[in-house]
């Protein structure tokens, strides 16, 4: 019924399935980017966005270049700028809060026009 | 005078002759059973070792028991006083019982792991998700031939890892379920003393040594409450949050040579890292419960508890330093030399690390004089306001065991781990004297190197942290903040460059540096030794002197009595 | 008694369950391919059973939490799945040999950047229940690129031929991390310090209180 070797495929865990995880962590990222009015939930969507980037290089590093470090230093680099630019964001957030009385980011609008 | 009743044994003077007519009819049930089960494996199954054991032993065995039991709860009124008499030392046989116990089970894990399943023929036609699966005849083959073979059987299940990883994990929860219970009174024992009174002294007739089971059966009884306009989901989340990084926690603590659970290479930054997931439980027990005290309670403890993993993780780099790996088991194995290799004393800024983690790590601990979370003077209970029943007890048995967690990497990182203040080389002449045998083995692992080290050296710093506790008033949150940015991690930053540059410096080949380093080692050895031993004079003094308190002893009196 | 076995029983199950996940997520990490057979029969994979088994469950429970923050609509259950969502990746670093990276995933993360986002939550929000939604339209769109986007890459994926590798391979030390962030990568690693720094006094400067 099934092709030859069907269930081996998916028993043996290779690079594609870690990759397409990251892809759909990296997906729900954008998406969550996308539709959160409120600006922490952007900010979360940014940290789901660079997890799934972080997974893609520990993913490679362990599957193509196994006696290589640079892909888990870079994944190290990506956390800690990650974690830096998550303090700036809320910093802005908790800024806008003040001035605004709201983290709605649609009515941040004084710029406008 | 004891105004509480066991439920399930009858308070009547008449024997009840129920309970033994039970017992009776069962055990002759069992011993039917039994036989016809003889005579079917006999003729079906060919006396087939494991069917008999199963089968036939099982039955018999528990007709026994059922005999026993019925013969016990006849004769109540004549054994109960008695054992209620003999709880302590009960309990204390218990105690040294469990602990041979760990060890014989270990022990046998090992010998079938190197032993047997190595020395067996593995036949690679046999394969299953478990791996080989040895049959029994293949296991008698690689026993010794001392032992009989009906224990082939019992053995049999003994070979997949997942068996013994079952039995090592459920012996794991056991301790780390029972060491909330006895500092919870041990605790309360010291508090008493402390403030001059004795503390529990009735459930259980011995200093109140059933008062710890007795609140935790209490609190399972209470009711399950979550507050009306709660977010219901996020409040029964949160002691889940709470409770699992501290039970993961000892997996990764190893209690002696061959007693870890799981010899991570990283197991330090791997407890660190649990400590730091604490955090949103506490953060997610304030916000869950919609309650103002909660809230500041939670925000304030958040606040404290990642403030203080800063110092405390540069403290605890000072001995990776020094030993070179982040590995427990071997940051262990380096300290096996003796009191003056441990690393507590091999360099003084490590010594100074030692007590700036520990004070860091009261503070993550929400312990002693930073638990102005729980301040109960203050914010009701900060962000234990809402919680009751057994979710307030999932809470309490993490903070406890997350304490002895803590205490543990102190005695692992700083002063030996399972190591005795005597060298483990030492060890060789009592094997010189007894042979390599099971009598040497335990005798070193008593004098030298064992888990008894271990869990003693921990219970004496989670006493350390229950005194504190009880003697040094609680600081205001800006005071806990002020101390660790301005005080502590400056402490640590320069702590972590002098024990570098210190160990730096002895990677050279300078005699001069060897005799500094030796005698600053020595030196830093016997301040310990001081303290050590300082303690344990005041310790006597205090025994001796036990039935003296100063002022009025207070004994509240029953009513009705 | 009968009520508080509903907080019994979820909790002990929790606690073995993932007790026995961790353990060999730990066990996965510290040998790659536990005791496997030779592949003579062909029934258990290269690597052991337990790795496929333990990835897909990581896997899944790593995208449905991703989809729980996409969907919840209370700001603070978004943070929750996040949690959730950052912890099993650290999960999955330890499935990768990369148990470094894991632990300092959840120490840095989940421990760090995942309760700076809470605090945020929490200074800003006036109301637990208050959820600002875009229009269902702008959703809509949303949700239609995302998905194509997702769709994109799975055959794009799926389709590339990775140079051919070994199942079980040797993996990185912590040393080898250290003297890598010593030799090869110091500039990136001082400037990243310095990084850090600039972004402690501006974050204190953005959310300082105003003299009045």
């Amino acid at each position: 019924m099934l092709p030859n070797g069907f269930i081996e495929q998916y028993l043996a865990i290779g690079l594609t399935h870690y990759l397409v995880v990251a892809a759909v962590l990296f997906c729900c990222g954008i998406f969550t980017m996308m539709t959160k009015r409120n600006a922490i939930g952007i900010l979360i969507g940014v940290e789901l966005v660079l997890n799934a980037a972080s997974v893609n290089l520990i993913a490679f590093d362990r599957y193509l270049v196994s006696h290589e470090v640079d892909g888990q230093i870079t994944a190290l680099f990506v956390i800690v700028l990650a974690a830096a630019e998550a303090a700036l964001a809320v910093g802005i957030c908790i800024n806008l809060y003040k001035n605004l009385a709201t983290v709605d980011v649609d009515t941040a609008t004084k710029l406008q026009g | 005078m004891t105004q509480f009743s066991v439920p399930w044994i009858p308070r009547t003077t008449r024997t009840n002759f129920g309970y033994p007519a039970m017992a009776f009819t069962a055990a002759v049930v069992w011993l039917i059973v039994a036989v016809v089960l003889y005579w079917v494996s006999s003729a079906a199954l060919e006396s087939h070792p494991t069917a008999i054991l199963f089968l036939v032993v099982g039955p018999v065995v528990l007709a026994a028991l059922s005999v026993a039991a019925g013969l016990a709860v006849a004769t109540w009124p004549i054994w109960v006083p008695v054992l209620l008499r003999l709880a302590p030392i009960i309990l204390i046989g218990a105690v040294i019982a469990s602990c041979f116990g760990v060890w014989a089970v270990n022990a046998l894990f090992l010998w079938v792991q190197d032993d047997v399943v190595a020395s067996a023929v593995n036949d690679p036609a046999v394969d299953t998700w478990f791996g080989w699966p040895l049959t029994i005849g293949e296991i008698t083959q690689a026993m010794p031939a001392a032992i009989p073979d009906w224990i082939a059987p019992l053995v049999w299940p003994l070979q997949f890892p997942l068996f013994r990883d079952v039995i090592s994990m459920t012996t794991l929860i056991i301790f780390f379920t029972i060491v909330p219970v006895f500092v919870i009174w041990w605790e309360r024992k010291v508090a008493g003393r402390i403030q001059s009174r004795l503390g529990p002294m009735r459930v259980g007739r011995w200093h109140g040594w059933a008062q710890s089971p007795a609140d935790g059966i209490k609190l399972i009884l209470k009711e399950d409450l979550v507050p009306k306009d709660a977010d219901r989901i996020l409040f029964r989340l949160a002691p889940y949050f709470a409770i699992i990084p501290s039970a993961a926690a000892y997996m990764a603590l190893p209690f002696g040579v061959k007693y870890v659970f799981r010899d991570l290479d990283i197991s330090l930054v791997f407890i660190i890292a649990l400590l730091a997931v604490e955090v949103h439980a506490v953060i997610l027990a304030g916000w869950a419960s919609n309650n103002k005290w909660s809230i500041y309670g939670g925000m304030r403890e958040a606040c404290q508890m990642i403030s203080y993993e800063i110092p405390m993780g540069m403290a605890l780099l000072i001995p990776v330093v020094c030993a070179g790996s982040l590995s427990l088991k071997e940051i262990g194995e380096v300290q096996s030399g003796g009191w003056f290799t441990w690393l507590a004393f091999s360099n003084p800024f490590a010594f100074v690390a030692f007590i700036a983690y520990f004070i860091a790590s009261l503070a993550s601990c929400k312990r002693a004089p930073f638990d102005l979370p729980e301040a109960e003077s203050e914010l009701v209970a900060g962000f234990l306001t809402e919680y009751s029943g057994f979710r307030w007890a999932l809470f309490f048995f993490a903070e406890y065991a997350a304490m002895f967690v803590v205490c543990a990497l102190a005695v692992i990182l700083f002063l030996g781990g399972w190591n005795s203040p005597l060298p483990l080389s030492w060890g060789d002449y009592v094997i010189r004297w007894f042979g390599d045998n099971w009598v040497s083995k335990g005798i070193n692992g008593v004098l030298f190197s064992g888990p008894v080290w271990f869990v003693a050296k921990g219970v004496f710093f989670l006493f350390v942290q229950l005194w504190i506790r009880w003697t040094l008033p609680r600081i205001r949150i800006d005071q806990v903040l002020y101390a660790c940015v301005q005080v502590l991690l400056p402490m640590t930053m320069i702590l972590l460059l002098g024990s570098t540059l210190w160990v730096w410096a002895s990677t050279s080949d300078s005699t001069a540096w060897m005799w500094f380093d030796g005698t600053v080692n020595v030196i830093v050895g016997l301040v310990g030794l001081v303290f050590a031993l300082g303690f344990v004079v005041i310790a006597a003094y205090g025994f001796y002197h036990r039935r003296r308190l100063v002022g009025n002893l207070v004994i509240d009196p029953l009513p009705g009595s | 008694m009968a009520s508080n076995t509903r907080t019994v029983t979820p909790v002990l199950t929790a606690a073995v369950v993932l007790l026995g996940m961790a353990s060999s997520a730990a066990l996965a990490a510290s040998g790659p391919g536990a005791a496997a057979p030779s592949s003579v029969t062909g029934a258990v994979p290269p690597g052991g059973i337990l790795e496929p088994i333990l990835f897909y469950i990581v896997a899944a429970v790593t995208v449905i939490s991703s989809l729980g923050v996409c969907i919840a609509r209370n700001i603070v259950r978004m943070a929750v799945w996040l949690f959730i969502a950052l912890s099993w990746i650290a999960f999955l670093y330890f499935l990768l040999a990369a148990t470094f990276l894991g632990a300092i995933q959840l120490i840095v993360y989940v421990g760090g950047t995942l309760i700076l986002l809470i605090f945020g939550v929490m200074l800003t929000s006036r109301s637990p229940w208050v959820r600002f939604d875009p229009p269902k339209i702008e959703i809509a769109a949303a949700a239609v690129v995302c998905g194509a986007l997702l769709v994109t890459l799975c055959i794009v994926l799926c389709r590339a031929v990775w140079p051919a590798t070994e199942g079980a391979a040797p993996g990185v030390s912590v040393a080898d991390l250290g003297r890598g962030l010593l030799t090869t990568y110091l500039v990136p690693f001082e400037v990243a310090g310095v990084l850090l720094m600039i972004v402690m006094v501006g974050a204190a400067h953005l959310a300082r209180q105003e003299k009045k």
